[in-house]
């Protein structure tokens, strides 16, 4: 995608002389206006901005809000609700803040299962799939940590839990979990370096967001097809075509967030965290923040002993293998063909995954007895079976239909009956085959 | 503080993210995700419900050893301050703020409530100034060195009726009666599969009043047979982590004396002091409620534009 060479030509005086010397405008030019993006692209590839301006939207929000809050285990839920009461507009920034995190995971999955249904991580996009690995992991740490700050019930219990997954871990576990900690419990030096942490990996995640650009600009998108980009006639320019539908994609998932933000701003979160932080008091019912839901139905689903692994480190290797999944679909995935559109049982068995994440996800907030032991096991049973199983024996033993020759040829096809034609396209479609 | 099984495998929850995630794909354009997420939900809301049904049946009928709590799901009341354009009654809560004075304040602090914020509820400040003056604050210390008490001020805040927790728990069987701050967004009975996904259409925001309703009309009731109530514990159905609760029935009938008409009973009292501890929960709530309006109007307008502009970019270029 990234073939011809830069077709940016300074128009003033002032240009030329900053071209020459530090071509930034060139560089935004060839990223953001000229660069070429397949035609095809639908809504689904909307979320890359999206995800991206939420990004710096917590930033902004979460900067502020830290001018407001501080970091100690006294003072903490009291400066959060100061910031509800009586900082200006504070009650708006912390509602962003807080929902903003949820429709960050929430942009982030669709954006992730969007990368599955169409296989966007197949040669050679494997390095940006795991740069958006990366991310993910790291989006992991930062809501996690965030969610401590406000030191109500679920702040601390939820730190408890999750920082005990690392006692598991043979021999280290405890160094570990007493590192994460400052201590042998949750106090206020675990309140103190998360809340250092919290505010330092949204700039790692930036980071990382620079190289996944980066890594995209190089290979370029892919599409719904999967067909590489074969002439000109596959794409049209970043600017207008995908400015201005990335911006309504933008607006719309705006609306949503706005809907939560300002009329259901508590409906994401738990009540108990409401109620100020107490070591002493175990809250009935644990739970994690819905983003990480069907990890801690599979964490809870190991209960039993595997020889030398006990349930307990049993299901922190099944919540972690259950990550490290995503890292390794580049490889498990043997099918030529990319895209599920396709691949008519690939996209079954996507759809089917699709409905045991969010059946996981059901199962992590119900109580891990009775039936739902046994559901949990089972969805987590398919959860490791779709990577391990469906993705390297369908690519072997499926026919997929026909693949159009080109991105050009498809949307022809797609249009024939409204009559579309490629306008904007410099020559007719150069069909190979 | 290492979390043995027991915290482990902690449970229940609220899952309300599917259909958050539904929920933006929306509008997309996707019709062909969108058929298939709608399928999923089918699939996924049959197993669901199925096994929700499969769970209340294992457990059916013990009504002497309930296993969950509440017994009773809070009854769902009608409050001015709930959906798109609500706004809380100033009446209301200038009565809610009577009964927790007269009441609730006797044992419940409101750490995180000043007096100066009451002028939302409709006083002036020579009244709230009045209100203020009634209380007895322990201040100092002063150029001396010594604590003092002083009438209070507007930027007060209430007064707690216990030194500290430990006195509060002392007086009141060793439970120290929670802070009422924030007790309406602190508390909230799980609505279950599939009411939350309602929920979000709805825009239910009333848990908490709701609860704290139900709990205060819901004494006075006989516990089934064979049922054991702890000693010094107060049966009551509505209680949502156990069978029984240390408070007693706060409230009876004509205990606070209304000056408005309206009727003194137990209920309106609890709807009255409910409404009241959602504005000290969230008193910022109507400029909420007003500001998403306008957001989200400027949000549809803005976007039917850039959708139009959109239309216009891609004429007469297939995609």
């Amino acid at each position: 995608m990234s073939e011809g060479h830069s077709t940016y030509t300074p128009k003033t005086g002032l240009g030329r002389w900053f071209d020459a010397r530090m071509p930034l405008p060139r560089l935004v030019y060839d990223s953001f206006i000229a660069y070429p993006v397949p035609r095809n692209l639908n809504y689904a590839w909307t979320f890359g901005g999206i995800l991206a301006i939420m990004l710096v939207a917590q930033m902004l929000t979460g900067i502020v809000l830290a001018m407001h809050y501080t970091a100690d285990s006294n003072l903490a839920f009291g400066s959060v609700e100061k910031i509800m009461r009586d900082v200006n507009s504070g009650w708006l920034l912390r509602y962003l803040h807080s929902n903003g995190a949820s429709f960050f995971f929430i942009a982030v999955y669709i954006h992730i299962f969007r990368g599955l249904y169409y296989g966007s991580y197949k040669a050679p996009r494997e390095l940006l799939w795991i740069l958006g690995c990366i991310i993910y992991l790291l989006m992991m740490a930062t809501g996690f940590m965030g969610y401590v700050l406000p030191w109500g019930q679920m702040s601390f219990w939820g730190a408890t839990v999750i920082t005990g997954f690392f006692t598991a871990i043979p021999l280290v576990g405890d160094w570990i979990q007493q590192l994460l900690l400052g201590g042998f419990a949750v106090d206020n030096p675990t309140l103190n370096r998360f809340f250092a942490l919290h505010y330092l990996l949204p700039f790692m995640i930036a980071g990382v967001v620079v190289l996944h650009v980066w890594a995209l600009h190089v290979v370029g998108q892919s599409n719904p097809t999967g067909i590489e980009v074969k002439s000109k006639t596959d794409t049209v320019a970043f600017t207008p075509y995908a400015t201005i539908k990335d911006a309504f994609g933008m607006l719309v998932f705006l609306f949503f967030f706005a809907y939560f933000v300002f009329y259901l701003p508590n409906y994401l979160g738990h009540p108990d965290n409401y109620t100020v932080a107490n070591p002493l008091k175990t809250p009935a019912h644990i739970v994690p923040e819905w983003y990480f839901l069907p990890f801690y139905a599979i964490l809870r689903a190991i209960t039993f002993n595997v020889g030398p692994i006990n349930s307990k480190l049993g299901g922190v290797l099944c919540l972690f293998g259950a990550i490290v999944m995503l890292f390794l679909v580049p490889w498990l995935d043997t099918s030529k063909v990319r895209s599920a559109v396709y691949r008519p049982w690939y996209k079954l068995f996507f759809w089917v995954f699709v409905a045991d994440a969010v059946l996981l996800g059901w199962l992590g907030s119900q109580p891990a007895e009775g039936s739902y032991v046994f559901m949990a096991q089972m969805a987590t049973l398919v959860y490791f079976a779709f990577f391990l199983v469906a993705l390297p024996v369908l690519g072997l033993i499926e026919t997929p239909r026909r693949l159009p020759n080109s991105i050009t040829e498809a949307v022809l096809e797609k249009n024939k009956g409204g009559g579309g034609h490629l306008a904007g396209a410099t020559a007719a479609p150069e069909t190979k085959g | 503080m290492i979390p043995k099984s027991g915290n482990r495998f902690p449970d229940k929850a609220m899952l309300k993210q599917e259909d958050g995630r539904v929920e933006n794909l929306r509008g997309f354009g996707m019709k062909k995700i969108l058929t298939s997420m709608a399928l999923i939900g089918l699939v996924a809301a049959g197993t669901g419900a199925a096994s929700t049904w499969a769970v209340a049946a294992e457990e059916a009928h013990n009504a002497a050893n309930p296993t969950h709590f509440p017994i009773n799901e809070p009854k769902e009341m009608s409050w001015s301050f709930t959906g798109p354009f609500g706004t809380y009654d100033k009446a209301q809560l200038q009565r809610g703020l009577k009964v927790y004075k007269e009441v609730c304040s006797a044992c419940h602090s409101m750490n995180l409530v000043a007096f100066r914020t009451l002028s939302d509820l409709g006083y002036s400040d020579a009244q709230i100034k009045t209100l203020s003056a009634e209380y007895t604050i322990h201040d100092g210390p002063n150029d001396a060195g010594d604590m003092f008490d002083r009438p209070g001020k507007p930027s007060d805040h209430f007064p707690a009726p216990f030194a500290n927790d430990e006195a509060a728990a002392a007086s009141n069987g060793g439970a120290a009666p929670p802070d009422m701050s924030l007790l309406a967004k602190a508390r909230g009975v799980e609505r279950g599969f599939p009411q939350f996904v309602f929920d979000i259409f709805t825009q239910y925001d009333a848990g908490g009043p709701d609860y704290i309703h139900s709990l205060l009309t819901g004494y006075d009731q006989t516990p089934p047979a064979g049922m054991v109530i702890p000693e010094g514990t107060h049966y009551n159905p509505y209680f949502m982590s156990s069978v029984s609760l240390k408070m007693p029935k706060p409230l009876s009938d004509g205990q606070v004396t209304y000056d408005d008409g309206s009727p003194q009973t137990v209920d309106q009292y609890s709807r009255d002091v409910a409404a009241f501890l959602m504005w000290a929960a969230e008193p910022h709530m109507e400029d909420r409620k007003k500001t998403g309006f306008r957001v989200l109007v400027f949000l549809l307008l803005f976007g039917a534009l850039v959708y139009l502009t959109k239309r216009k970019v891609w004429e007469g270029v297939a995609h």
